[in-house]
């Protein structure tokens, strides 16, 4: 965790922050469609291809009409790439059956699944990614808490979210401290860094204590009580539907395989 | 050691979505029972402190390369097992929604691999070792010891979840053979910083860690839940691996009630792709081509140079339309909302 990964994450901040149709919409009908469409994106056999493109249209559909950045999205995609990339990669060298043949192209299975499994990887980052871009923290903790997350949980995300700028901060600072008073690399030895870090963690206990001093001068009981914000509406439950209605026919129906069908049998 | 969707079958995502999300429940009901009310901040800012100790690095004795705390173990020792498994739980949320590492339907096999071994196995070793005497020479290598356990029983669980998924065709004995080494010297290392972080604040602020959380975790009942989910994740994973190679083979098997409803499946795709090879290139036949298809490709895809071909040509036009609609949507006109 570097700090360019903290402007990064204040990125995303921002972006939750904006105001679009998407972000207007309902936090629990986007999670669940956004599950789903994992879900099912994951449930197709390992040498799948053509079935899959159709399901880019969810999260460019998604990422278009809340304004986010493409390239940016892309850019996070690119740096999460290589643990899937690595192991993927495998798959040609263990499976190298002939599988079909593009023209005088002859594909072993490995690389039909090592595509089908960069494919997955893209799918399923730039829609996670694409939920909370355009929905935003705090509106995506409180969806979940009345989806059903134990409430416990769905205040350490929030509160975790919420000091994490704070405490990278303080990290920060501390930082910057050895870099002034050192010469050469920013790596410690480990006494230096074993006080470093402590004082970081006592630093962030005592942060904690005042916290909490401020929460019970504020009426805190051990109970937390959001705010009720969204009521659903037609709109969301046209959203939810209409998408779940079209994910379902892109798994059952392999779309492109139909459409390039449909083309061949037309053109010729 | 974030695992990825992509590699992952939804039916052991969801299995250890189900474990997990259990395990979030049974924790968030200890954590209010033993409430004692001002871990509610102390958890949230401690998750971000494992956060930002990362960003502080030190060198590893004897090589160039320099390593951080992964904090699982740490976690535990500060706040107890059920606080710290919330809070892991919720670090591994926020990276896998903000920073893409790790998938969210993966999030069950992470939280798992980096939170229920660290803080339900390793922790009460570490605690059976120590018996509380923190700085001591015996709670380095306790330390050492617990946080190689469970970062080498994490990346067990890695490579079984990857392999039961079979979405990789990485054998099983070789990917253990990476990944073992591997995590022995990250254990290794995040030992020795929990060691040192922990040792220091014993010596700044001892107060700090003699104050139990909880009254000590008994190891019996843990041991029996271990058991029993060993047994229940087993037992899905052989099923699945062995038999039904896809997840969705098998629910398709289940759903049809026979596996000969499927090979009765290939020979009607067979004859309709027969029937619809001679229809398409009837220039006049085109849409009955496409209903044709419509019910072919209902059975699972065999390969064949037709349908390689069909697959390419539709695959590139669709992606060309999800372009489209992509520029489509982002052309139209930003309408304010009050």
């Amino acid at each position: 965790m570097r700090l360019a990964d903290w402007t990064e994450i204040g990125r995303m901040d921002e972006l939750g922050r904006m105001d679009s149709p998407v972000h207007r919409l309902d936090p629990r009908a986007k999670v669940l469609v956004s599950l789903v469409f994992i879900v099912l994106v994951m449930s197709f056999p390992r040498y799948e291809i053509s079935a899959l493109v159709p399901f880019l249209f969810y999260p460019v559909g998604l990422i278009a009409l809340a304004r986010i950045p493409m390239r940016h999205i892309m850019k996070k995609m690119l740096i999460a790439a290589p643990f899937a990339l690595l192991i993927g990669l495998v798959n040609p060298l263990f499976d190298r059956q002939p599988m079909c043949s593009v023209g005088p192209l002859e594909l072993s299975g490995g690389w039909v699944s090592f595509i089908s499994i960069l494919f997955r990887f893209v799918l399923t980052v730039s829609a996670a990614l694409a939920l909370v871009a355009g929905t935003g923290m705090y509106r995506l903790g409180a969806g979940l808490e009345r989806l059903g997350l134990p409430r416990v949980f769905a205040m350490q995300l929030l509160f975790l979210y919420r000091y994490l700028f704070v405490i990278s901060d303080e990290a920060a600072r501390i930082m910057r401290g050895v870099r002034l008073r050192s010469v050469g690399s920013g790596a410690l030895g480990l006494r230096v860094y074993g006080s470093l870090v402590g004082q970081l963690l006592l630093r962030s206990m005592d942060r904690a204590d005042r916290i909490y001093q401020a929460m019970v001068a504020r009426g805190f009981d051990g109970e937390i009580r959001l705010l009720q914000q969204s009521v659903p509406g037609w709109c969301d439950a046209v959203f939810a539907g209409c998408s779940l209605i079209l994910l379902g026919a892109a798994r059952v129906w392999n779309l492109s395989d139909l459409l390039g069908i449909w083309l061949a049998g037309g053109v010729s | 050691m974030h695992m990825a969707d992509a590699l992952l079958s939804p039916a052991v995502g969801g299995t250890l979505w189900a474990v997990s999300g259990g395990l979030i429940a049974f924790c968030a009901r200890k954590v209010k029972q033993t409430m004692q009310d001002h871990l509610v901040p102390l958890m949230g800012v401690m998750g971000a402190f494992v956060f930002a100790g990362q960003m502080i690095n030190f060198s590893i004795p004897g090589t160039g390369s320099s390593g951080h705390l992964c904090g699982g173990l740490m976690l535990a020792i500060l706040l107890g097992p059920w606080a710290a498994f919330l809070v892991i739980a919720s670090i591994l949320t926020i990276q896998s929604l903000f920073f893409a590492d790790g998938g969210v339907l993966a999030l069950g096999c992470n939280i798992f691999n980096m939170g229920f071994l660290p803080v339900f196995v390793a922790y009460p070793l570490y605690k059976l070792i120590t018996k509380g005497r923190h700085g001591s020479p015996l709670a380095w290598a306790a330390s050492i010891v617990s946080a190689v356990i469970g970062l080498v029983l994490g990346a067990f669980g890695v490579v079984l979840e990857t392999t039961a998924s079979g979405i990789s065709e990485l054998p099983f004995g070789s990917f253990v053979l990476v990944m073992l080494p591997i995590h022995l010297a990250i254990g290794l290392v995040e030992g020795l910083a929990t060691a040192t972080v922990v040792s220091f604040v014993f010596r700044a602020r001892p107060e700090i860690l003699q104050a139990e959380p909880e009254a000590g975790i008994r190891i019996r009942p843990i041991l029996v839940g271990l058991a029993v989910a060993a047994l229940v994740i087993g037992g899905a994973f052989s099923w699945f691996a062995s038999t039904h190679p896809d997840g969705l083979e098998w629910s398709v098997v289940r759903v049809s009630g026979s596996e000969e409803v499927a090979g009765s499946n290939a020979e009607i795709h067979q004859h309709l792709a027969g029937f619809q090879r001679k229809v398409a290139f009837l220039p006049d036949y085109g849409f009955k081509a496409g209903e044709a298809e419509e019910e072919a490709c209902d059975a699972w895809p065999s390969v064949s140079a037709g349908a390689t071909v069909s697959g390419l040509v539709g695959g590139s036009l669709t992606l060309g339309l999800v372009v489209l609609t992509g520029l489509a949507l982002r052309l139209r006109p930003v309408r304010q909302a009050k």
